[in-house]
Parts: structure tokens; sequence; C-alpha cells
């Protein structure tokens, strides 16, 4: 029976303030994004998008109180996507 | 015949088991867009001006409502998880309702988002675009397929959390046995995920 316990349930004030917190930063990301900052303005709509996916991950996802097992293997799976991404980009500048 | 018994008495469920299972499925998933997401940086990075240009074809506004409605609807399905703990039945339901409604509210923006851009003869294969050129065929190409396969999930995550639903209603899902609900949730965060990246790229970077 111990399979079927959650250790922890999540209060609904948690979801609340992240859920404030990601709609705050989708906010800035558009102000963001109307002003002009040149080649900037990419890698802030991309940290930013990365910053929110990371609070959906930890949060909504439940991350924060799942085991080192899959918390690993998430990680492993972002780190893998983000170096693919960087390779091919490498190679698309420098060819 | 002790075995038999003793089987019928410990029905074998391993809940972290779906669990992993699920993120397994996902991982799938966030590689499907993760190649889709290169070939778009890479034909934004060969055609910059024209990817630009289209790019500021798409409405932000209508765009952040979106966001703002999907990251509401994820929160409300996280809400059902800790509801269905806290043995609220109402509450499960009522967290779901919203979560199911807020998606038909996505789909039915993106409808006339994409009925918009057809009316302007932008579409897949239209004349106009091929007239546009290359850049312009392949922003719109991958606009269409990234947020059409974005859109097929959320009807698909649709069918799931309806399926929850009525589990819930009719109680054959409770908190001795919330895993469906919370890998239903998980696969909803996914699309989620997913549209916290489409919608910067396509809208916001113009």
């Amino acid at each position: 029976m111990e399979n079927h316990n959650e250790p922890h349930i999540v209060p609904f004030k948690t979801y609340g303030i992240i859920l404030a917190v990601l709609v705050v930063l989708t906010l800035i990301s558009v102000a963001v994004t109307q002003i002009d900052l040149a080649s900037l303005t990419v890698f802030t709509a991309i940290l930013l998008a990365t910053i929110k996916s990371g609070l959906v991950l930890v949060y909504f996802m439940h991350l924060k109180f799942d085991n080192k097992l899959l918390k690993a293997l998430v990680s492993a799976v972002f780190i893998l996507i983000a170096l693919v991404m960087f390779v091919t980009f490498l190679d698309y500048n420098y060819r | 015949m002790s075995q038999t018994i003793a089987l019928s008495h410990d029905i074998h469920r391993d809940d972290e088991g779906s669990k992993i299972g699920m993120w397994l499925f996902i991982f799938t998933e966030l590689l499907l867009f993760a190649g889709l997401f290169i070939v778009y940086g890479v034909y934004r990075y060969l055609n910059p001006v024209a990817f630009h240009l289209a790019a500021e074809e798409l409405s932000v506004t209508v765009g952040t409502v979106n966001t703002i409605i999907l990251l509401g609807s994820s929160a409300c399905m996280a809400m059902a998880s800790s509801a269905i703990r806290m043995r609220n039945k109402g509450m499960t339901m009522l967290m779901l309702a919203t979560t199911l409604f807020i998606a038909f509210m996505f789909l039915v923006n993106k409808y006339f988002e994409w009925e918009g851009k057809f009316h302007h003869g932008l579409f897949p294969g239209s004349e106009d675009l091929l007239k546009l050129g290359q850049g312009d065929t392949l922003f719109y190409g991958l606009y269409f397929f990234m947020t059409g396969l974005h859109a097929l999930h959320i009807i698909v995550g649709f069918i799931l959390i309806t399926i929850v639903s009525v589990r819930v209603n009719n109680n054959t899902l409770t908190a001795d046995n919330p895993v469906l609900l919370d890998n239903a949730g998980l696969y909803w965060h996914l699309v989620d995920l997913i549209w916290i990246f489409l919608f910067p790229l396509f809208y916001l970077i113009a």
C-alpha cells in the first residue's frame, strides 16, 4: 500500500503563485520583445521561455517532489537537446 | 492454489512505474518537438529577412492571450491532482472542467487565427504564399505544421482529461489510485511546455 501514499500534497496556493509568476514572465517577454534590442531580443525571449519551462517542470510536473532518478532522467534529456542544438548552430555558424 | 489466493488478494500495481512510463513517452515528444525547433532555427538563420517579416503578420495579442489561457489550464490541472488527494471530489471535478473549458477556448482562438490566415491566402501550397518566396513558404509551412501538431496534442489531451473526469465522476478514480489523473496532467503540462517555446519563436521574435 505504501505505493499509493503520496508523501506530499502541493497546496493550491503554490500553484496560484507559480501561475502568477508565469503570467508576469509572459507579459515581460512580450514587453521586452516590443522594444528593439537587436540580437538581445532573441536571447531574452529564449531565456524567459527557459525560466518558464523550468517552473512548469519543477512545480506543475511535480519534479520537485519526485525521486532523484526521474530528476536525473529529465535533466539528461534537456541537456541532450541543448547539446544537439548547440552543435547544430555551431555547424551553421562556421560553415 | 495458495498462489491464486495470494494473487487475488494483492493486485500488483506500480504507480511509480506508470509515472516513469509516462515520462519516457514525454521524452519522445520532447525530442520530436526539439527536432522541429532545430529545423525552425536553421531555416530562420538561412532566411532571416523573410522570417522577420512573416512573423510580423502574426498577432501578438492572440498569441499572448493563448499563452495565458494555456498556463491557466495547466495550473488548474495541477490543482486537480492536489484536490483528488485531499479527497475533494467536487473540487477535482471543478478543476478538470475548468481545464477542459480553457482548452476549448484555446482551440477556438486557434481556429479564428488560422481562419484569418486562410482568408488572406496564407496556407501551405497557396498561390499567394508561393508568390512571396521561399522564406515565407518555409515560415508558414513550419507555423502551420508546428502549431497544428501542437493543436492535435491539445485535442488528445482534451480527450484524455474527459476520460479522467468521467472516471472521477463515477468514483473509479479516487485518492487511492490517482495515477491516471497525474499522467493526464503530465501530458497536459507537456502541451503547455511546448507552447511556452512556440509562442516566442513564432509570435515574439519578429
